[in-house]
């Protein structure tokens, strides 16, 4: 009986724990769906760090966006995408307006959320990730794919082995193997290097790892066998080290593979040791450093002890997360131009998205010199920019190789249209037409 | 005083053998069921705390309604039939993949998109034929051995959803996207409305298992999990028993893959039904107490809502904890809490409810 009372007692409190919190009023609301445990945390805890730290920067400095408190609550994703769903559905009504935006950094939670969206009205910002279709926004009014897709880096990527061959007629012929973490995030470039591939010529092949990616001798031993000319690997978490050691175990020269933006980073490398050197990846125009916005912090948060950031400040995935956050405050920004200094709704956030026009001068008074270009998104362009660098590891440190590449856009705007017609169609939705104003 | 079957008199056989021989527990099982079914949406129409919040429909009912159902499933296999299985996730894949090929059409073989209801009930219909195959089996080896064989189903058809393309209609990036909930008609999209249907999927299917187990069938069942050897000298077929366990566990199993799949996720790729999918619904019977069909709902109650509580208390309570302590903490106390609930009480949530009846009886006077 005593049992069965403190069970009631533990209901009972758990359903008053999911009370909705009204209490925030007048805040400006934006969920952080992050993880911070299990095998992709090496990654996540730095994005979700930067994140954090640029939207704590914005309330310690400036009061908020405009004079609006920004408010911000951290869930744990541990990037499963029931979770994430959960998480969503903890977090979106929270604030005055209910969540401003989403980023769920997977693109398994993405893919949900993509369905959930449209009738929350909450925009989803997929800084890098996700669903490399929802460029377009007349079929994905939603869907933010700011700064680059996937098919973005396939491009890039195959470019810049292009490049180190000698040109793009010399791929032909040419083995090129792609190292995926077998789930929706690595199966997104496989119809643009396809489409690639049938294009210039050169014999694409795809190894996928299955999740987490701590099991790869066999994928490995493959390619040793195989002897492709360039390995690609779309890797994160435990998966990105594992391969760069499993490539070092199999003598497969590191300087010919190339990761995405996704597996360039300080953690993915440093478990490898010297068996990283040479190892190259993309990335989504910035790299690691401080910059502007560094000094900010360091004197408003690091100094005062109020961030979480240790060694990752300045790191790859620090500085994305930074990005990722200014890019969604700048479209708050953006809305409340039109609706005035108010905590905006999703669907107001979703017409600052749109209209989203970071310029060089923005850039520079925000403190991001130096680690993006102008970014401007529309209706019918939801991604708003076509460009990556390569950086190399040196044993040290990251180093810039190249200059911006820009993607083939001849290729990769036919399959943006195909599949998202494909979408539309599937899913009854007549795509909106961008050339009137809304 | 309250709960006892003083003045009940049985007077003919089908009053003896009813599914609830006890007044009050037909009283109570009505109530709970017009609330389910009138009081929550009239609750959550009026907005009445906590019912209006959609996270309590969306996050926690929903999914505590679909697990529940697979956890009917699973019970019926390991608790009433005494066959260990591994493989429930490949059975919700099953369910869900099917279901979701019957909703958007197979042109190869001309046939049409068919709408919700029957795609989902057709994706039970498929796990549950696979489930018979992978229980065939089962009439050669036993316990942990049989565990390993359904095991493989699980291995299995994670590679199958992930490599063959055409469970997944040649999706890019092998995730798929439920199509539209249209029932006669009815666009099942509300949150209030998607709590009703699967509202409606749980109660069927669970007086379908309750009835199952208490008729011939499921004394079969029973029998077999006792002592199969002495099951079969007293003419039970373990062909048929042990395999028609399997097909409507499967099938069950299977439909809450369809609706987790459709209701709750909208668009899923195979790790949603991974290996760990299935570890937790067999703790979810094994917390909740095997052979009881009241105790699928306990178990799936306490697996899937215990981790959310212990995750939002802090944050609720204003405790400066970041995040990763707290999600760590839910794992620690979540995992204690496990152990002491088994080292008390090693049959379950079902036997403490069946504990607490009987001291309801005697109550106030317990001798």
């Amino acid at each position: 009986m005593k049992k069965l009372v403190a069970a009631s007692v533990v209901i009972g409190a758990s359903l008053a724990s999911v009370a909705p919190a009204l209490a925030q009023g007048g805040e400006q609301f934006i969920p952080v769906l992050s993880y911070r445990t299990g095998a992709y945390a090496v990654n996540g805890v730095p994005f979700a760090n930067g994140g954090v730290d640029y939207l704590a920067l914005l309330n310690d400095r400036d009061g908020g966006i405009n004079g609006v408190k920004i408010g911000f609550e951290e869930c744990e994703t541990g990037y499963a995408t029931d979770k994430g769903v959960e998480c969503y559905e903890r977090l979106k009504g929270k604030g005055a307006t209910g969540a401003s935006y989403v980023s769920p950094l997977s693109t398994g939670i993405t893919f949900a959320l993509t369905e959930k969206a449209p009738g929350d009205k909450i925009p989803l910002l997929t800084l890098g990730y996700g669903r490399s279709e929802s460029r377009n926004g007349a079929v994905f009014p939603w869907n933010f794919i700011a700064m680059g897709s996937y098919w973005t880096g396939a491009s890039v990527a195959v470019q810049h082995v292009a490049k180190e061959f000698g040109g793009l007629d010399k791929l032909k012929g040419k083995k090129i193997t792609l190292v995926y973490h077998d789930s929706p995030y690595g199966k997104e470039p496989i119809p643009a290097l396809e489409a690639l591939a049938a294009k210039h010529g050169f014999v694409f092949k795809g190894v996928p790892v299955t999740h987490p990616g701590v099991e790869q001798k066999s994928q490995w031993l493959s390619i040793r066998q195989d002897r492709p000319d360039y390995v690609l690997l779309w890797g994160w978490g435990v998966m990105n080290g594992t391969a760069i050691k499993e490539a070092a175990a199999v003598a497969f020269p590191r300087d010919k593979i190339i990761g995405i933006w996704w597996s360039g980073a300080e953690p993915d490398v440093l478990p490898a040791g010297d068996g990283a050197k040479g190892y190259k990846a993309l990335m989504l125009q910035h790299g690691p450093g401080q910059f502007g916005v560094h000094a900010e912090i360091k004197k408003h948060l690091i100094d005062k002890g109020k961030s979480l950031a240790k060694d990752d400040f300045g790191q790859v995935l620090y500085n994305r997360g930074l990005i990722n956050s200014f890019i969604g405050t700048e479209a708050i920004r953006t809305a409340m131009k039109k609706y005035g200094n108010k905590p905006m709704t999703g669907e107001q956030v979703r017409w600052g998205f749109e209209n989203l026009d970071i310029t060089e001068a923005r850039i520079k008074e925000a403190g991001f010199e130096g680690m993006m270009k102008p970014l401007k998104l529309s209706c019918s362009d939801h991604q708003g920019a076509d460009v990556a660098r390569v950086q190399q590891w040196d044993g040290k440190e990251w180093k810039v190789i190249s200059d911006y590449y820009t993607a083939d856009r001849d290729v990769l705007d036919k399959l943006v249209a195909e599949q998202s017609a494909k979408y539309a169609v599937e899913k009854k939705i007549t795509p909106r037409d961008c050339s009137k104003p809304d | 005083m309250l709960y006892r079957e003083t003045g009940q008199f049985k007077t003919t056989y089908s009053a003896d053998m009813a599914m609830l021989p006890l007044r009050q527990d037909r009283i109570a099982l009505g109530a709970l069921l017009v609330f389910a079914f009138v009081g929550i949406p009239l609750l959550a129409h009026f907005a009445v705390w906590p019912f209006g919040n959609e996270y309590l429909l969306r996050a926690i009912l929903l999914p505590f309604l679909i697990l529940s159902l697979a956890a009917i499933g699973v019970n019926i296999l390991i608790g009433y039939c005494g066959q260990i299985s591994l493989g429930s996730g490949a059975f919700m894949a099953i369910g869900a993949y099917m279901a979701y090929k019957f909703g958007t059409g197979m042109p190869e073989i001309g046939l049409p998109a068919l709408p919700v209801l029957p795609s989902i009930l057709l994706g039970g219909v498929c796990s549950a034929i696979v489930g018979v195959l992978f229980g065939i089996p089962s009439l050669r080896i036993k316990g942990l051995y049989l565990a390993v064989a359904t095991l493989a189903a699980q291995f299995f058809f994670d590679w199958l959803f992930l490599r063959v393309k055409w469970f997944t209609n040649y999706a890019p990036s092998g995730s798929v996207s439920a199509p539209e909930l249209n029932v006669f008609g009815w666009v099942v999209d509300e949150p209030i409305e998607r709590y009703l249907f699967c509202l409606a999927f749980v109660v069927f299917f669970a007086f379908v298992a309750k009835n199952l187990v208490r008729g011939a069938i499921g004394r079969q069942w029973m029998a077999i999990r006792d002592m199969d050897i002495a099951a079969e000298l007293m003419g039970i077929r373990p062909f048929f028993a042990k395999l028609s366990a399997f097909a409507v566990s499967s099938f069950m199993v299977g439909v809450a893959g369809a609706l987790w799949a459709f209701v709750y996720l909208g668009a899923w790729e195979p790790l949603a039904f991974s290996i760990d999918r299935s570890l937790q619904l067999l703790f979810m019977v094994i917390i909740g107490g095997l052979g009881s069909i009241l105790g699928s709902f306990l178990g799936a109650g306490f697996i899937l809502m215990v981790p959310i509580f212990l995750n939002v208390v802090p944050s609720e309570l204003g405790v400066p904890l970041s995040t990763e302590t707290i999600s760590h903490l839910e794992f620690i106390i979540f995992g204690s809490l496990i152990c002491f609930l088994l080292i008390k009480e090693p049959h379950g949530f079902a036997r403490l409810v069946s504990l607490a009846k009987e001291k309801l009886r005697l109550w106030p006077f317990p001798y």
